[in-house]
């Protein structure tokens, strides 16, 4: 398990990998992808049991992570590569023609890491919960967790997904919301009726935990709550910037779905220093 | 012509629901899944048998959808079960998303299709199903004709690896193919060898286009026809032997004209063979509450309809 200091250092280059990949792509979603590193990075890297070596799509005896928020891809894709799921200079192919990294995730082409396609918004929580259920029938002991946006919260299937976990039992799912207030066309508040959040997962009857998504003892302490196996699905309510770690990007729904230009990509990588060598 | 007996008349769904408790001894992987809909489904057997392996998922198909390929991904063999218009058409994107591109191994048990449903109205009757479930790459889609042929196709549905589209309705219809022949994904079921003209059809309308070919032989006239139980992958080669003989053909379906069985077919003729063609389907519309006899009737979708149909079939040949 990494330390903090660990941590620290696989997110910035992780963020370093975003700018660049989106960069080169010239079109993706920088902004979600490095307000979500912190916790991918912990998710990855001391929270589950996962082996690159042994990985297979059934997720028998690992841990397995759903990206509902497909559009997150950029940090996904960065965290697999990192982890050893793949070669990071693949990570360079991100939207290109031919590539397994597509513009959203797939499992056509096999990428060793991703379990489902995922870019419809509103869908990862119930396969999540589905991928639990079948754990459960195999008396596997290990969890599934599942990152939504809060914006894709706004899909009804959300809720959907939210009754049944709990009408079922699935106490070996652990949900977790980027909970950064921001979606493609403004502030979440500005949008439509999301309200609180906290509000809602618990009136669903779901366990929820609040936790600062950029401090590593919030993350790791509100992951430690969530091994509570107590017939409750989980949700964590990660508090989050969009675009941390960017001055320029940071806190603003800009830079949801935009590539950085040259200038911006240098600018940007500046701030973020090289810790495991770029891809 | 070949006689075939009517043992009784069943519904489709019953068929399925011996065929799922079936496929449930068969394979522990087996499971069913329903939003709000086990007796519609006839879903009873099968959850009465391996109750821990029945889930409900309440009124959100959507959600089952999801499920459903969580579970497949971890092995198991998931059938979802509801009306075909919310488990096709409130759920294309699930469906999409989840099943089709995510290769996962989903059975889709789509009941009450069509008009015959009756009663209950446009609404619940969709005639547009099977254009949805054809459109998905990768989809198979099942339109099986009677209470044993549902029963066996849900089967070999189950044995199949990957997605599959299984349609079946409400009403009591005639039960005439074998017990327990066994069902073959993608195969053309030859029912009546003939030499005027090819009747091309799936579903309800098997009975129909048996009951018309023994019309017309009465008549002097010699009808082929084709049971079309797998529309996708669709079996061209038996379909362009066929019209090669008969040199004309009538598709008729319990479906509406577009991305129907009648356009599949038209594609394979237009590019291998042109020949003439008549169609009998729904054409461009909605359906309405009725018996399903009356609607059938007024839909032009009966065994009346069909004779006429062959006779503007065979003058096309001219």
């Amino acid at each position: 398990m990494a330390t903090i200091e660990e941590l620290s250092k696989i997110s910035s280059q992780v963020r370093r990998d975003i700018v660049r990949m989106v960069t080169a792509a010239k079109s993706g979603h920088p902004g979600g992808s490095m307000g979500i590193t912190d916790v991918m990075t912990t998710l990855y890297f001391n929270e589950m049991k996962h082996d690159p070596k042994t990985w297979c799509r059934c997720g028998k005896g690992q841990d397995v992570f759903i990206l509902s928020a497909g559009h997150l891809a950029p940090v996904l894709y960065a965290e697999l590569a990192r982890a050893g799921y793949f070669p990071v200079s693949e990570l360079g192919t991100l939207r290109k023609f031919g590539s397994r990294l597509q513009g959203h995730p797939c499992v056509t082409d096999a990428l060793p890491g991703v379990f489902k396609p995922s870019g419809s918004l509103g869908q990862g929580l119930s396969v999540a919960a589905g991928i639990a259920l079948g754990k459960k029938y195999d008396g596997d002991p290990t969890r599934v967790y599942c990152l939504c946006g809060d914006g894709e919260s706004e899909e009804g299937q959300i809720w959907e997904a939210g009754m049944w976990a709990v009408h079922h039992k699935v106490d070996n799912l652990i949900a977790f919301t980027d909970w950064n207030g921001q979606q493609i066309d403004g502030p979440t508040k500005s949008v439509t009726g999301l309200e609180d959040l906290s509000e809602k997962w618990g009136s669903f009857g779901w366990d929820v935990i609040i936790a600062d998504g950029h401090d590593y003892e919030s993350i790791l302490n509100a992951f430690a709550l969530a091994h509570n196996e107590n017939g409750k699905p989980k949700m964590i309510l990660f508090k989050t910037e969009m675009g941390h770690g960017v001055d320029f990007m940071a806190g603003t729904h800009e830079w949801h779905g935009k590539a950085p230009s040259a200038e911006q990509c240098e600018a940007a990588l500046a701030q973020l220093p090289e810790t495991l060598g770029d891809y | 012509m070949k006689k075939y007996i009517d043992t009784g008349k069943k519904d489709t769904r019953s068929g399925f629901g011996e065929g799922l408790a079936i496929a449930g001894r068969q394979d522990e992987r087996v499971l069913a899944l329903t939003a709000d809909l086990k007796g519609s489904l006839k879903m009873g057997a099968f959850a009465k048998e391996f109750p821990e392996r029945f889930i409900q998922c309440g009124i959100a198909e959507a959600n089952m959808v999801g499920v459903a390929a969580g579970l497949a991904i971890t092995g198991k063999v998931p059938f979802i079960g509801s009306f075909a218009e919310f488990v096709t058409g409130r759920v294309y994107d699930q469906l999409r998303q989840e099943v089709a591109y995510g290769h996962t191994n989903v059975k889709i048990a789509s009941s009450h299709a069509g008009i015959t449903l009756g009663e209950d109205g446009a609404t619940h009757q969709t005639m547009e199903d099977i254009a949805l479930m054809r459109a998905l790459p990768g989809m198979t889609v099942i339109v099986p004709c009677d209470y044993n042929q549902t029963k066996n196709a849900t089967i070999a549905a189950a044995q199949f690896d990957g997605p599959v589209y299984l349609r079946f309705g409400r009403p009591s219809v005639p039960n005439f193919t074998g017990a327990d022949e066994p069902f073959e994904i993608g195969k053309i079921y030859n029912l009546n060898e003939g030499s005027d003209v090819t009747f091309i059809t799936c579903g309800h309308l098997v009975w129909e286009a048996l009951t018309a070919a023994e019309a017309l032989e009465a008549e002097g006239i010699s009808a082929e026809v084709l049971n079309v139980a797998t529309i996708k992958p669709l079996d061209a080669k038996t379909i362009l032997a066929s019209v090669a003989k008969t040199g004309c053909a009538v598709v008729a379906e319990e479906h509406n004209m577009a991305g129907g069985l009648g356009e599949a077919v038209a594609g394979v003729l237009a590019a291998e063979a042109p020949a003439p063609l008549v169609f009998v389907n729904g054409e461009d519309k909605f359906g309405q509450s009725g018996t399903p006899a009356e609607l059938m009737k007024a839909y032009g979708l009966d065994a009346a309809h069909l004779v006429e149909a062959a006779k503007k079939a065979i003058a096309k040949k001219k």
